[in-house]
């Protein structure tokens, strides 16, 4: 890390949330499913997931950016919290009083249950030895989902209803909107744990850990034991998000704790930039508006999530929120980022616009053959059996990479890289 | 009175290749002990062993009459021994307040608290502030620890150190690297905290060494060659033979 991404750090982790900005946003979330455009069950659907998502990605940030634990396997935890939570709806669905508003916590207790006993196991070592286990619990969780199905319900998974029980509190749970609103309850609540846990005691060892691990033990601290808070810690956090996605879906399958999940939620961490603790939320809302939104307008929208995320790591490490601080500090009148953003922005369009036509006509022409090579791409009309639009995205993509780095050379005064 | 630090026939081997051979050694309670040799005699070997880095081989070492051969690092440094590192060791990204802050919690018993505001220890807070101010990096209080200047750094990194209030400090080689005028100023620091502590200081500077210490150890090969006062240390035959003849750097 650079000497001024460390001074970014260090500048964001002490901004504390100011009262208004905290009622903003509250009032925001209020208000938006009700905005036109989000006004539908399917927009409604997406926030929902966004704030599963984000509750999810925290978690995972209390290993990761807090700890420097890299877990391949974190949707164990949020699986585990669903199953804990799909099998008390199931209760409450047949009589056991507790209203499904509180179902959960369920997914807490289920999430942090695995994560004392996992945690005990794993947290010995850390590194790469620590992500090589995490891989193996979450390929012996996911054997598991099939080879134990009166809990895990094998493929089909475990359903229930989240409107049958014995009270409600008046809160019925009825609507998308309504699961929207409980989602965002618990979400503040979890968000607001996961922030004042950075601020106790053992939250700052975690960061002196993670920067240090043999010299936290020279000041009285086992790693060990740091470690295996934040973990379970983690776990319960993570199994909260499993418990919300119970509730939301009314079922919960063994996709819930694949690999897929896990690495989802790491891709969603570092867009969003691990470094900071609003990081994942952004990477959490980016990800889950992409995968949903692009694969209705693309069957290549893998390939670009993808690319995304490799062009992200290699030139904005700090993810969103450290390019939106970053881009503040460029605003101010002695960097010239603004001008110098403006000017690589043609050449990176052009890169752009030539690599999407040719993946999108290569598509067409490789898995959509059925329907037909006349198509639209970026709003233009043209046809993919013909040689002129590859000749003309090629020639673009071309003119674009040889440009960029000229213009970058020419627009600052320093050499070098973005970094 | 018990000794604050005393070993009996320690060992320490890696593989075949010896390279502790029976140090024995009584550090006496509030005495400054400097412990010198040429490289490659074991010092910092030594600071490993008696701190907990390493295990050692054979051999008893007791803290205060405690046992503490072949503990864990933390379950040393909770019996009231600090060490300081030769290669800077301190928390990179953390600020300089938040590196001393966190070296004050587990002496203050704050331990793996997680219900209460690290802010909101005023005893914490007060002690980071005190040795923030003792090193000299009042003005640098927010800044990373990794943009520090390479004084910065040493001097951090003995106010980690010092800042739990350790009985016995083991500082190894506190002023490698660091100008006069530095190392002066480190050398001041370390007298004025060791007063009324039990100090063990490994150091290349002899000017240092004569001038701090109330007993020299020498170490060669892994052994105790001698201990005595400084002025014997200096007029000892042997001793000027095995390091002080040959000076390897200071």
């Amino acid at each position: 890390m650079s000497e001024a991404a460390i001074v970014a750090h260090g500048a964001a982790g002490r901004r504390t949330w100011n009262r208004g900005a905290m009622v903003a946003l509250v009032g925001l979330l209020l208000v938006l499913p009700h905005i036109p455009g989000l006004a539908s069950d399917f927009a409604r659907s997406l926030l929902t997931q966004m704030g599963i998502a984000a509750v999810f990605a925290l978690s995972f940030n209390v290993l990761f950016g807090q700890t420097g634990l890299l877990s391949f396997g974190h949707a164990v935890y949020f699986g585990m919290g669903g199953y804990a939570a799909i099998h008390a709806m199931r209760a409450i669905n047949h009589g056991f009083p507790l209203p499904m508003v509180l179902v959960p916590l369920a997914g807490a207790a289920g999430g942090l249950a695995c994560g004392l006993v996992l945690g005990a196991l794993t947290t010995r070592r850390a590194g790469t030895i620590f992500a090589l286990i995490s891989l193996g619990v979450g390929e012996l969780f996911y054997a598991a989902a099939f080879m134990l199905p009166r809990f895990f319900g094998g493929e089909e998974g475990i359903s229930a209803s989240r409107t049958r029980g014995s009270f409600d509190l008046g809160i019925p749970l009825a609507t998308q909107l309504d699961v929207y609103y409980v989602v965002v309850a618990w979400g503040l609540v979890a968000a607001a744990l996961m922030y004042a846990f950075q601020s106790t005691p053992v939250g700052r060892m975690c960061n002196a850990v993670r920067d240090n691990p043999q010299r936290a033990q020279f000041v009285g601290y086992s790693t060990t034991r740091v470690r295996f808070i934040a973990f379970a810690v983690a776990a319960m956090f993570a199994g909260l998000a499993g418990g919300l996605h119970a509730v939301n879906y009314e079922i919960v399958a063994a996709d819930a704790l694949g690999a897929q999940r896990s690495g989802a939620v790491l891709i969603m961490a570092y867009i969003g930039g691990c470094a900071y603790f609003a990081g994942p939320v952004l990477g959490a809302i980016a990800i889950t508006w992409l995968s949903s939104s692009l694969s209705s307008y693309t069957p290549a929208w893998q390939l670009y999530l993808g690319v995304f995320f490799i062009v992200m790591i290699l030139y904005a490490p700090e993810g969103i929120a450290g390019l939106l601080l970053r881009h503040r500090a460029a605003t101010r009148p002695s960097r010239g980022g603004w001008a110098r953003a403006a000017a690589a922005s043609v050449p990176l369009l052009l890169i752009a616009a030539g690599a999407i036509v040719i993946v999108e006509m290569g598509y067409r022409l490789s898995t959509q053959a059925e329907l037909g090579t006349r198509m639209r791409v970026l709003w233009i009309g043209l046809d993919a059996a013909s040689a002129w639009p590859w000749v003309l995205a090629t020639i673009a993509f071309a003119v674009g990479a040889i440009a960029l780095p000229r213009v970058l050379r020419s627009s600052s005064g320093a050499p070098g890289e973005a970094s | 009175m018990t000794p604050a630090l005393e070993l009996c026939g320690v060992d320490k081997r890696f593989g075949a290749t010896p390279i502790l051979n029976g140090v024995s050694l009584t550090v006496e309670a509030g005495e400054r002990h400097a412990i010198i040799g040429p490289n490659g005699a074991g010092k910092s070997t030594l600071f490993n062993v008696v701190s907990g880095a390493l295990a050692p081989t054979r051999g008893s070492i007791r803290l205060h009459g405690h046992e503490i051969a072949g503990l864990p690092p933390y379950a040393i440094n909770r019996r009231g021994l600090a060490r300081s590192f030769q290669v800077t060791n301190i928390f990179p990204r953390l600020s300089v307040f938040e590196n001393l802050r966190c070296a004050a919690l587990w002496p203050l018993g704050h331990r793996y608290c997680f219900w209460r505001k690290v802010d909101a220890l005023r005893d914490a807070r007060e002690a980071a502030s005190s040795t923030l101010e003792r090193i000299g990096l009042a003005s640098r209080r927010d800044v990373p620890a990794a943009v520090l200047t390479y004084a910065e750094q040493r001097a951090l990194e003995v106010g980690i150190t010092i800042v739990g209030g350790a009985r016995v400090i083991l500082l190894d080689e506190p002023t490698a690297g660091m100008s006069r005028v530095e190392a002066d100023r480190i050398v001041a620091l370390i007298r004025a905290v060791s007063e009324g502590r039990t100090l063990v200081i490994v150091e290349h500077d002899m000017s240092v060494v004569f001038g701090l210490a109330d007993r020299v150890s020498v170490l060669v090969h892994g052994e105790v060659l001698a201990t005595d006062t400084p002025a014997r240390i200096r007029d000892a035959r042997a001793v000027q033979e095995a390091y002080l003849g040959t000076l390897p750097d200071a």
